[in-house]
């Protein structure tokens, strides 16, 4: 798995040189709801029941600590 | 100039935005230096028969020049209900002694045993400050601290940005740091040790420290890529270190007749008759470290206003936990100021090395065996989970507000060495939990 995952990682990172946009293409990528995290307080709740109920955390950003979370 | 600054701004927010540079980063066209921008949310959770989480959160972000902005956020947690202790249910009722030792429950019979006690309330305030480095660089430092009556955490992190590939292609790397401390009622017990009846002249000699400590050092790098017009993709690997107390200090783990399956009196030292006496359990021991690593990738496109956003995180640790999470939401638009938000997320983890839902009698360590390690705590067995949820929203121009709810579904595997009356329990049965969420943009 953690193969699969490098050489997926490799290949994309590859096509990165052949992707892009101009600045005047921006206009749908610039809308709020396309920034990859939109909604940052829904994501930070979420996270912190996963990280209460699962045994992973993190991944998007830091995963961290801060709560005892019985 | 007014109208300049906020049309720079505007143009210097959505860009940044797109870039997609950091996890806060959104456009705000009606930005103004001189105003702060709200966000406030309030969860309820409820799993049934057991915690019951209310948590308002409210945050504030303020844009002090163009590339350059604070934000505040404080959250209140406030959780009751009960929560499992790691004994195995049986066909009797049985007793525990709660952990300050000064008291003790009864949970029913064929039930999964809770501890009703815990009653807490957490407090977590955070700031960060988002400053230009140069033309393509930024950094995002923040500090937080988190209160309980229990336990204290305080941490500091910064993530570093750099525009590369005219503004198509972000590079990340961060740092974060945190100190977390924890003094939990009775003290911290002796790995291994019995729980003793409540008042036990002995209870005392079960405890070790009033309290502990563990550090966590997480490392995050990340890209992320402009594909074309509508579409994103980042990929992130994170690495974490956690050194310290990483044991549950009120989780136990029974101890059963061999052949019965019974667990043992306390006191007789043969299996249980009625639930009148303390079933045997011993306090759990997880090893003083763990280094977890994650990789995470996530896709988001929109389609003619419908947004189709996917993430996927692959973790794996020196617990031999592994685990895979798919998380998918649509945002379908059904006018210029209505959308719905369809929400699906599966989760699926392995066990951890040291997963023990339960000791045959004789084969627990002996009180204070600190190289063994065991927990019989659920979250650290094999599970699968589900989040099904949907999401209603509007947006208007200077406000906007959504509702959503969520079915969350928490499905273990059993052990495959039950014996006798185990066999007939289910040692680690369905949680589930609903989810209402509402969130105010002002």
């Amino acid at each position: 798995m953690r193969r699969i995952c490098i050489v997926i990682t490799v290949l994309s990172l590859s096509a990165c040189s052949q992707w892009g946009v101009k600045p005047w293409e921006r206009s749908v990528l610039a809308k709020s709801e396309m920034a990859l995290d939109s909604a940052p307080l829904t994501s930070a709740l979420d996270d912190h029941i996963y990280f209460s109920k699962e045994a992973s955390s993190g991944g998007r950003g830091f995963g961290g600590g801060g709560c005892g979370c019985n | 100039m007014k109208k300049h600054q906020k049309i720079t701004l505007a143009l210097a927010s959505a860009t940044c935005s797109l870039m997609g540079a950091l996890p806060n980063a959104h456009a705000d066209i009606s930005a103004d230096y001189a105003d702060w921008d709200v966000n406030a949310a309030l969860l309820i959770y409820n799993e049934s028969d057991r915690v019951t989480a209310v948590e308002p959160v409210i945050s504030a972000k303020k844009q002090i020049d163009t590339d350059e902005s604070i934000a505040l956020k404080l959250v209140y947690d406030s959780l009751t209900g009960a929560s499992a202790n790691g004994a195995v249910p049986t066909n009797i009722a049985q007793t525990f002694t709660r952990p300050s030792g000064n008291g003790s429950y009864t949970t029913t019979a064929n039930e999964t045993s809770l501890d009703d006690t815990f009653h807490d309330t957490r407090v977590a305030i955070s700031a960060s400050w988002e400053m230009p480095l140069s033309r393509m660089d930024k950094l995002v430092l923040g500090g937080n601290i988190s209160n309980e009556y229990d336990y204290t955490s305080i941490g500091v992190s910064s993530l570093f940005s750099r525009d590369i590939n005219q503004r198509n292609t972000t590079l990340s790397a961060g740092l974060s740091f945190a100190s977390d401390s924890i003094s939990p009622i009775g003290g911290i017990p002796d790995p291994f040790s019995e729980m003793l009846p409540a008042g036990d002249a002995n209870y005392s000699t079960t405890r070790l420290d009033s309290s502990e400590s563990k550090t966590t050092v997480d490392i995050l790098f990340g890209i992320t890529q402009v594909i074309d017009k509508h579409s994103l993709l980042q990929f992130n690997y994170s690495y974490s270190q956690v050194d310290g107390y990483l044991t549950d200090p009120f989780k136990v783990i029974s101890v059963v007749d061999a052949i019965t399956g019974i667990p043992i009196d306390q006191v007789t030292g043969v299996a249980i008759v009625s639930g009148t006496t303390l079933s045997q359990v011993v306090y759990e021991n997880r090893p003083d470290s763990r280094t977890k690593h994650s990789l995470f990738t996530q896709y988001k496109r929109n389609f003619s206003g419908d947004v189709f956003d996917i993430s996927y995180r692959y973790m794996f640790d020196d617990w031999d936990i592994n685990s895979h999470t798919v998380d998918f939401k649509y945002r379908l638009k059904t006018s210029d100021t209505t959308f719905w938000k369809p929400h699906i997320r599966f989760y699926q983890q392995s066990e951890a090395e040291f997963y023990t839902p339960f000791y045959l009698s004789g084969s627990q360590p002996t009180a204070g065996t600190n190289t063994t390690f065991a927990t019989a705590d659920y979250r650290l067995g094999e599970m699968t989970t589900t989040t099904i949820g949907i999401e209603y929203g509007h947006v208007y121009e200077n406000h906007s507000w959504s509702l959503a709810a969520e079915y969350y579904l928490q499905t273990s595997t059993e052990p495959s060495n039950k014996v006798g009356e185990l066999n007939n329990q289910e040692l680690s049965p369905d949680v589930d939990a609903f989810m209402l969420r509402f969130n105010y943009d002002f």
